[in-house]
């Protein structure tokens, strides 16, 4: 009997370890990258469509081929052009069925205006010059590359689509506001109300859905729109003054990256690790 | 059996209660919804019994498709092209949910929670 349950638990032993061990070890010979190198590629991978094989391979690689695509906000033809700013946000809330409460505590906003000590909180606000002391920053969703949100958010409600864009969902929120709390720009806001009650349901762009109470939203740099090749609605309403510049981070021949090479431009909270999409010039 | 003079009517009582809707009604269930269908347009995404059946699941997998595999394309529909969506596509020969939609998701007493966000042009 003794015997037994020796020979029993050796045996146990040995299966489980292979079984433990084994399952990692052909993971890693089919990945063909380190454990640390395949979690950086996981987000990338996770947008696959169910059914088909994952993208395999370092996170770099995939990075490369797929679109980034960013924005560069160029505050000194806003601080010309006054009202454009304005317009920029009339034109989303429109088009994105945003609904206004005049109440700050329900307020939803995707693209808004702020201070410049509010907007770039790391950088020095000792002697501004006069031009930062007198004008608002136009703020926006930073469509960060390495998103905190979408590590926060439990249901995958937001993810990071292929072409670089911070998505949200709604179908899938279940309004649990981690990505709030994980966003370090502010750019969430969540619908405490009914949004229809915050809206005149006879004038409201009827090619967009309104949401619903309890779900997180925020600036999808209108994915929708740029799906069917279309400019994000606050870029076609700059028109021809380039004060917001769009497109592909990952192109070194795109115009924003012609941009960013002979500008001096800043993110918002570099340090944080987020890797922002969206550029400034103050 | 004891008590049977007050078991068995009262068992008739019972039965004659449960199955009230259908004696009420003469065993019929009411006129058949009859939903008003686009006059511009003839040919829908799918034929109209798959789309009566399956129309939900359609939705489901345009909404997959496109939002979450970033899919925005164009499909066409009788040499039209439209978007895979169901303010864009749908409603737009669909033009009333009041006519439409509502018809059917009344009659079966289903409350399809599309409409929480999605809505269909409010007549000024």
């Amino acid at each position: 009997m003794d015997k037994k349950r020796r020979e029993f638990l050796k045996i146990a032993g040995i299966s489980t370890l292979a079984g433990l061990g084994g399952t990692a070890v052909i993971d890693r010979l089919a990945t063909g990258a380190s454990p640390a190198r395949a979690r950086a590629a996981y987000e990338i991978n996770s947008l696959s469509p169910a059914g088909q094989p994952k993208e395999k391979g370092p996170a770099k690689a995939a990075a490369k081929t797929s679109q980034r695509l960013g924005l560069v906000i160029d505050m000194r033809k806003f601080n010309a052009n006054p009202g454009l700013a304005e317009k920029c946000i009339k034109t989303c809330d429109f088009l994105h069925n945003i609904p206004h409460f005049n109440n700050k505590k329900d307020e939803v906003k995707w693209v808004w205006l702020t201070g410049y000590e509010n907007a770039f909180q790391e950088h020095s606000h000792y002697y501004r010059n006069e031009t930062l002391e007198k004008n608002q920053v136009l703020l926006l969703c930073n469509q960060c590359d390495d998103p905190p949100c979408v590590r926060a958010c439990p249901t995958k409600a937001t993810f990071k689509a292929k072409n670089g864009i911070v998505a949200q969902d709604y179908h899938r929120c279940i309004g649990c506001r981690f990505c709030m709390a994980a966003c370090p720009y502010g750019s969430r806001s969540f619908n405490w109300r009914d949004p229809r009650g915050g809206l005149d349901m006879k004038h409201i762009n009827p090619e967009y859905p309104t949401r619903m109470r309890g779900v997180v939203e925020k600036c999808t740099m209108c994915v929708e729109r740029v799906g069917i090749g279309k400019l994000p609605a606050c870029v076609e309403a700059t028109g021809d003054t380039k004060a917001m510049i769009f497109g592909d981070l990952n192109d070194a021949n795109s115009e924003i990256r012609k941009f960013l090479k002979e500008n001096y431009t800043i993110q918002r909270k570099p340090s944080l690790g987020t890797h922002p999409s969206v550029f400034y010039i103050v | 059996m004891y008590d049977s003079g007050k078991i068995i009517p009262g068992l008739i009582i019972f039965v004659l209660f449960v199955t009230f809707p259908v004696w009420y009604n003469h065993g019929d269930a009411g006129a058949v919804p009859k939903p008003e269908m686009p006059k511009n347009a003839k040919k829908c995404v799918l034929p109209v019994a798959q789309m009566r059946a399956e129309h939900m699941q359609l939705l489901l997998d345009w909404r997959d498709e496109v939002l979450r595999q970033g899919e925005w394309g164009f499909i066409t529909i009788d040499g039209k092209p439209f978007q895979r969506s169901l303010q864009n596509a749908c409603l737009k020969c669909h033009t009333s949910k009041k006519k439409f939609c509502d018809k059917c998701h009344i009659y079966a007493a289903v409350n399809p929670y599309c409409w929480d966000c999605h809505f269909a042009r409010v007549k000024k």
